[in-house]
């Protein structure tokens, strides 16, 4: 299906809780509300025309600094879908805010997300609610702050820490 | 009445007769000779079988991400050799594919041709790496030497193009480092013969082998919808059956005008997944002949020879204003440079000026293209994307190497994410060996191909 087709059929279902579609260099976005996350997910998976049932790729991008962006919503969710059966792409974005910094969990869709979430909160402390073991992927637990946001910066050093005990 | 022997009065008497069975918690790694890198794999036993596992990862996490974020876009290159260090050719291209898709320019046709050569001869290096350990790690020690004798032989030809074997740093934004060598098409025929030669011995080795087919077959199976589920791509996607090779399904570079066939397996389990990477290095090869065959600009001969006079006669001459006919004339480089004159780069390059440094003649022989270096290089100038986002995949030699590149329109990527290929097969292992043997985690592992360069990144 052509990209823009599979973003008007998205808007076609999930109406105003598609924020924004964009289109650049060939990639077709479509930013989701945070409450319509799952529900877009769910019906990008299970619609037979749309048929994503590879989820390529889960990463967030905090746009604290990115010009024109300082006021919005301070994160990006991205996730990258990709349709084994139809060979075609889409990039969902869910904008989320500092202050709440959590997102519906996908695991219940797909096994993959459980590892890509958790990668995503290590690196920018965005919770994925109805997660089922949210830890640390990447760094340990100790780790103090999260070191992908802007504001971490990335000479800072960590506490050492000893043996278990 | 016999006195009873020691072993039956004690059988039943331990602390634990009481409690039933009880599982044992064993760890495998992170510095175990079988977990190639370090991973850790924390596994429940109950007898021989593993119940459960889980498995610890981060061990070799360099903050790849965020090392990018903080220089110009050129500068993530290196930090991309050191993703899946076995094929860095592949890492270096996908990255500056991103850019270049950002950025919304084509590269040359030759260059095209480059990235495809250096591609698949990185892909069968990876392939021989990955089935040579793990029959290694099954007892067959000769297919592992074997494997890396040619392997060797292909990092001759790298190293040939690049001037490194592992850290090559040879892909650029718009382009190439350099052309590829004299005589190049005769080496990588060389190579290839005893590279086959190699594939033959193997399969004669281990194909069949009773040993090797026990310890193989219908091991760390995955059903083809499990191994969508779990984001899997790549080899172990395509062993259960699924056709999907990102240079068949989305061709990139010049990977449309060859002709190669995508290798299945059918039960996706480890046997089919060796067979698979063997039969992809096979393809591979057919690929590189054809490239070598097709790339227009045909053998790099330097046509002017006897003309060329070196950089700092250049230079004098400029100083002294005689200019006339002199960004014409061609010039010697050091061996660190050849490869960059301007005949060579603008076969390899991108004719975009914001984009690529320029050849050096014109760097060292005139204000403007002095002045066009320096606008490439210094802090703040450079590369500049419009403000926007992009991904490119490319079919590594695990599976999709996806680069998701996000620009603020600044001279430095606002973000970098790789989508790793190993991560999914690492993340489904615990799926894998769970209701398996112990035995079992050590295949299965090796068929997973865990590098922990771009795995932890």
């Amino acid at each position: 299906m052509d990209g823009s087709a599979i973003l008007a059929r998205l808007r076609g279902r999930l109406g105003a809780r598609v924020l924004e579609t964009h289109e650049h260099r060939g990639d077709h976005t479509a930013v989701i509300a945070p409450d319509g996350i799952l529900d877009a997910l769910r019906y990008c998976r299970d619609d037979a025309e749309l048929g994503f049932d590879l989820l390529m790729d889960l990463t967030a991008v905090d746009y604290a600094k990115y010009p024109g962006r300082e006021d919005g919503p301070r994160f990006d969710v991205v996730y990258h879908l990709y349709s084994v059966p139809h060979n075609h792409r889409v990039r969902l974005k869910v904008p989320v805010e500092q202050d709440a910094a959590s997102v519906s969990s996908a695991t219940s869709l797909w096994p993959i997300a459980n590892w890509l979430e958790r990668e995503v909160w290590d690196m920018f402390g965005i919770r994925f609610d109805g997660h089922p073991d949210l830890r640390r992927l990447l760094l340990y637990e100790e780790f103090v702050g999260h070191p992908l946001r802007k504001d971490y910066p990335i000479d800072r050093r960590q506490p050492l820490i000893g043996p278990h005990v | 009445m016999p006195e009873p022997n020691a072993r039956e009065m004690f059988l039943g008497q331990g602390p634990g007769a009481e409690a039933g069975s009880q599982n044992l918690f064993v760890n495998m790694g992170p510095a175990h000779p079988a977990m190639h890198g370090i991973i850790r794999i924390f596994a429940e036993l109950d007898g021989e079988m593993v119940v459960k596992a889980d498995v610890e990862i981060g061990y070799l996490h360099r903050a790849f991400e965020k090392d990018c974020e903080v220089g110009p876009y050129n500068n993530a290159i290196p930090y991309t050799d050191r993703l899946n260090y076995v094929s860095p050719l592949i890492n270096n291209f996908a990255y500056a594919s991103a850019v270049e898709k950002l950025l919304g320019i084509d590269i040359t046709e030759r260059c095209k041709y480059i990235r495809v050569i250096m591609s698949e001869i990185s892909r069968i290096c990876d392939h021989l790496t990955c089935v040579g350990a793990s029959a290694m790690e099954l007892g067959a020690f000769t297919v592992f030497l074997y494997m890396i004798k040619a392997r060797e032989f292909l990092w001759e030809l790298v190293e040939d193009v690049t001037g490194a074997r592992l850290t090559i740093s040879y892909g650029r934004v718009g382009g190439v480092k350099a052309d590829l060598p004299d005589a190049f098409g005769i080496k990588v025929r060389k190579a290839f013969a005893e590279t086959r030669q190699v594939l033959q011995e193997v399969h004669t080795l281990v194909t069949g082998n009773r040993i090797f087919m026990d310890r193989m077959v219908g091991v760390g199976a995955l059903s083809a919808q499990d191994t969508i589920a779990w984001g899997i791509t790549g080899p172990l996607l395509r062993a259960s059956g699924v056709p999907f090779d990102l240079r068949r399904v989305e061709p990139y570079w010049a990977y449309d005008r060859l002709d190669f066939e995508v290798v299945l397996g059918k039960n996706g389990d480890n046997f089919d997944r060796f067979l698979v990477r063997m039969g992809e290095m096979e393809q591979s090869m057919r690929m590189v002949e054809q490239a070598l065959e097709r790339m227009p600009g045909g053998a790099i001969n330097v046509d002017f020879e006897g003309r060329e006079i070196p950089v700092d006669a250049y230079v004098d001459r400029g100083k002294q204003g005689k200019t006339e006919g002199l960004l014409l004339l061609p010039i010697s480089l050091s061996p660190n440079l050849q490869g960059q004159g301007r005949d060579a780069q603008s076969r390899v390059n991108v004719h975009d000026k914001t984009v690529v440094l320029p050849p050096k003649e014109t760097a060292y022989g005139s204000i403007e293209g002095l002045m066009n270096h320096f606008m490439l290089v210094m802090d703040g100038y450079g590369i500049r994307p419009p403000a926007g986002e992009a991904y490119f995949a490319a079919e590594g030699a695990n599976g999709e190497l996806g680069f998701y590149v996000v620009s603020d329109g600044g001279d430095r990527p606002y973000r970098v994410r790789c989508r790793p290929p190993c991560l999914p097969p690492v993340a489904a292992l615990p799926r894998m060996i769970e209701g398996q043997m112990v035995a079992d985690i050590i295949p299965t592992f090796g068929s997973v191909n865990m590098i922990g360069g771009e795995l932890d990144r």
